[in-house]
């Protein structure tokens, strides 16, 4: 069966705290950061952008499950912050993998989403036969504007999942998409910032498709909430996903493993799929994971996995979430606002 | 091979010269060497100029043909060298072999660059052409960074310090003091070095040679013909050349330049004196760690040695063996092209007596070594008083 | 390398280099080096050639930081440079990042990862390619 044969993440090593930014902004009380549930997030170095974060947890990917990279025949890079606007992330991915040259590539783009997307393509060619392996990654180093809410949450991060029908140590038992059209967030071209629809982001956006998806997978697959050992969802911050959990019926403890935003901020395409490499980092054969994702605009995508044995024998093969989070150099904004380079904005 | 003789020789003021271009200080020095040599013009035959980076410096290509022009020397042939920072050293080397060939008789050696035309940023750019430019300045690094790796090893393998360092140029502003054509003039301390802005760790600012604008140019001539302009003929006993990779990384080691080693081999042997034999030397200090490792590959003094002799005062104007006596590049100032000339003018004048308060006593021998890049050129001449 | 125009295909050409540390190995001599080269200095024509992925792997063998940076760097400065010996033997110049300064030594293990080395401004190319990160 289809499913995931080897994953792997990057993130960076550098990290500000919620109550840095909040002093500059005079939010002394700190009443954005209890908002959020966000303590600190990740911040890229000077010399990472989501291609480079998307190679260094490729990688990691291949070292986790030892493929020759030759046999992986698409890579699709899901990511809102691609280095160029117009030419692809994915033959950077590719090329530094050492893939190339008989492979397909492209870039995805759908907010926070487009990394699970981008694992659904590889499903399908796997499934039907058109490739051996494909490399679905979510990758972002995402921006907040200066003073915004989203300074407080836009983290950076990659996760990278290499998705066959064999030698897989987690099996995709089905997934299942909710999408419409709603503009909850977007960015024009050659704008540096996003916009956002401040607190329309949340029902109508979120909760909405995150639960909608959730449960159509249920209903598709004959799942309870009860039947899962784990939940990953899109971490805009701290407590959307508790909130989500509770919405469903699922226990906010299954939850816990995979809610990342608390430590390294809203890792937008990478979010949920950090997640869920943190699930599979501690996960025993057997269980059984949701990750639903989101992305505004507005879609999620929901799917179900189930841990294999063979997990056991690839663990440790590799840096795992907990490392990367607990490497970490804080910050002050001064060197912040150098490091992201949005002095210019000022 | 015929014996050749320096007997004429000129340089222009080095330092940051805001009012003059290239082709106006190159001119000034060849037209007051063929002066110091009492010839007319009409009895050179041939020019060689060093420069290395006319292109990226002043958008000038095609120099040699200028500079023949501009000395009012058309039609003699011009032909180019370029060598990195040792392109004067190796102009010099190519009319020494023009001579000693007998193809020409008199030959017009040039060094020259200007540098300050362009921003500092743009210079250092253009300097790091030198180098490995897609695997070593491509990846960030810069000159003295190339030099601070091998400071590093020599500390490291050998117990240098930053201090013995600092007094590299210490030792090269006193002796610029005494040289109305160096870029300083100023005397410094060891504290001055010591506190200034760190530019590649370990190396600081007064560690590294200036961006300075400048030329210099030597009159070459037969020896049995030298009489006839100058009453002391200086002769090139030897004149030697080796090179290295052009990436530092692949050396085997980082704390000798073998191009030096090898090319003062065979010039010791070429004008069969030894290391003892000679009385002043101008090395290629464009960090003050190259002087030291120019210590120690020119057999002056034992390999982790270097350091040592410099604290030891051993190299200073009434040491042992007084080295940059004009300042060096660090004093003197390192307008690129025309460094290795500018050496030979300066040993020339030690060995006629004339450097005036920096005249080392006596001097008979002498010496240059001049470096390119990071050691992948390395020329080295032998000269002799020969009254 | 300023000129979006100059550095494209210089650095396009370098791509199995800068991003996979591909270099050669001599059959004849078993030399190995980094970067590529098509002829053995040691054997010449007697040489064969043949390309070589290196582990990525190393340690220091000399290292400095920079205060006074190049053009493009202004923004990372001060940042750290090494000569890295990498495991198979050879030699290169890179730059040492997410790392404390304090932990770069002569001797150091370091280990390749994957940066922008330069950028042709905010129009141009993105220059990719190998840097090293002290091992944790």
């Amino acid at each position: 069966m289809v499913g995931i044969v080897g994953y792997g993440v990057h993130i960076p090593r550098y990290r500000i705290k919620s109550e840095e930014i909040a002093r500059i902004w005079g939010d002394e009380g700190g009443g954005v950061k209890d908002g959020l549930g966000i303590m600190e997030k990740s911040v890229p170095g000077m010399d990472e952008d989501a291609a480079t974060m998307a190679v260094e947890a490729s990688r990691n990917a291949v070292r986790y499950c030892n493929i020759n990279p030759k046999r992986i025949n698409a890579i699709f890079v899901g990511s809102e912050s691609h280095p160029y606007a117009v030419k692809p992330t994915a033959t950077i991915v590719a090329e530094a993998v050492g893939a190339t040259p008989h492979l397909t590539a492209a870039d995805m783009q759908f907010a926070c989403k487009a990394g699970t997307t981008a694992i659904q393509c590889c499903m399908g060619m796997c499934t039907s036969g058109m490739i051996e392996y494909g490399l679905g990654i979510g990758t972002d180093v995402s921006q907040g504007r200066p003073g915004d809410a989203l300074e407080y949450s836009a983290g950076a991060g990659s996760a990278a999942f290499i998705i066959g029908n064999d030698g897989v140590v987690a099996e995709i038992d089905g997934t299942y998409s909710y999408t419409t059209d709603t503009p909850d967030f977007w960015r024009r071209p050659g704008m540096d910032f996003p916009s956002h629809g401040g607190r329309f982001t949340g029902e109508p956006a979120y909760f909405k498709h995150t639960v909608n998806a959730s449960k159509g997978l249920m209903e598709k697959l004959g799942l309870k909430p009860s039947d899962f050992d784990y939940a990953v969802f899109h971490q805009p911050n701290g407590k959307f996903p508790i909130q989500v959990a509770k919405m469903l019926k699922i226990e906010v403890g299954k939850v816990k493993q995979g809610l990342l935003a608390p430590l390294i901020g809203n890792t937008y395409s990478a979010a949920s799929l950090i997640g869920l490499a943190s699930v599979l980092d501690v996960a025993k054969p057997g269980n059984r994971i949701l990750v639903t994702s989101f992305g505004s605009g507005a879609g999620s995508d929901s799917f179900c996995i189930t841990v294999t044995d063979r997990i056991l024998e690839r663990r440790g093969k590799n840096r795992n979430v907990i490392q990367y989070i607990g490497d970490k150099e804080y910050l002050d904004y001064g060197m912040y606002v150098k490091q992201r380079r949005t002095l210019k904005t000022l | 091979m015929r014996r050749v003789a320096i007997v004429g020789a000129a340089m222009t003021k080095f330092g940051e010269e805001w009012e003059r271009g290239f082709r106006d200080m190159i001119a000034e020095a060849g037209v007051k060497a063929i002066d110091d040599a009492n010839m007319s013009g009409k009895e050179i035959d041939a020019i060689y100029g060093g420069t290395m980076a006319a292109g990226r410096l002043i958008g000038q290509e095609h120099i040699t043909a200028l500079i023949a022009d501009y000395m009012g020397l058309n039609p003699i042939p011009a032909t180019r060298v370029e060598a990195a920072c040792a392109s004067g050293g190796v102009a010099l080397r190519t009319g020494y072999l023009a001579v000693a060939s007998g193809l020409h008789s008199n030959v017009v050696v040039g060094g020259v660059e200007k540098m300050t035309d362009v921003p500092v940023g743009e210079a250092a750019v253009a300097l790091g052409g030198a180098g490995d430019q897609e695997w070593e300045l491509f990846m960030g690094a810069t000159f003295p960074a190339l030099y601070a790796f091998m400071a590093r090893r020599h500390m490291h393998e050998f117990g240098t310090t930053e201090e013995q360092m600092a007094m590299v140029a210490v030792k090269n502003h006193a002796n610029a003091s005494k040289n109305p054509y160096a870029h300083f003039q100023n005397q410094i301390t060891l504290r001055d070095v010591m506190k200034s802005k760190k530019v590649a760790d370990p190396l600081k600012l007064y560690d590294c040679s200036p961006i300075t604008d400048g030329a210099a140019a030597i009159i070459l001539a037969p020896l049995d013909k030298a009489r006839e302009y100058t009453d002391v003929p200086v002769e090139i006993v030897a004149s030697s050349q080796a090179s290295d990779t052009l990436a530092l990384h692949h050396r085997k080691s980082l704390t000798t330049l073998n191009a030096t080693v090898v090319a003062a081999r065979n010039a010791y042997g070429m004008a069969k004196v030894k290391p003892n034999d000679i009385d002043v030397c101008e090395v290629h200090d464009c960090f003050t760690i190259a002087e030291i490792i120019a210590y120690e590959d020119l057999g002056f003094f034992k390999k982790g040695k270097g350091g040592k002799a410099i604290e030891d005062g051993e190299t200073a104007l009434d040491g042992r063996i007084p080295i940059n006596t004009s300042g060096g590049l660090k004093g003197c100032g390192h307008p690129v092209g025309a460094t290795g000339v500018k050496q030979a003018v300066e040993i020339t004048w030690q060995l006629r007596g004339e450097a005036k308060e920096r005249q080392v006593k006596g001097a008979e021998i002498g010496m240059t070594h001049n470096v390119g890049g990071s050691g992948a050129t390395c020329v080295i001449h032998i000269m002799k008083r020969a009254d | 390398m300023s000129s979006v125009t100059m550095g494209l295909p210089m650095t396009w050409r370098r791509i199995p280099e800068r991003y996979g540390l591909i270099g050669s190995e001599c059959e004849s001599c078993k030399t190995k080096y980094f970067p590529v080269r098509k002829i053995c200095p040691k054997c010449r024509r007697r040489g064969k050639m043949r390309d070589l992925k290196f582990c990525g792997r190393g340690k220091v063998y000399s290292y400095t930081v920079i205060h006074s940076p190049p053009s493009g760097f202004e923004l990372e400065t001060p940042y750290t440079m090494a000569i890295v010996e990498l495991e198979e033997g050879p030699r290169l110049t890179a730059q040492i990042v997410d790392s404390d300064i304090t932990d770069v030594k002569i001797g150091t293990l370091v280990q390749m990862v994957f940066r922008k080395i330069q950028e042709d401004g905010k129009e141009g190319l993105i220059h990719y390619g190998f840097k090293f990160s002290v091992v944790k």
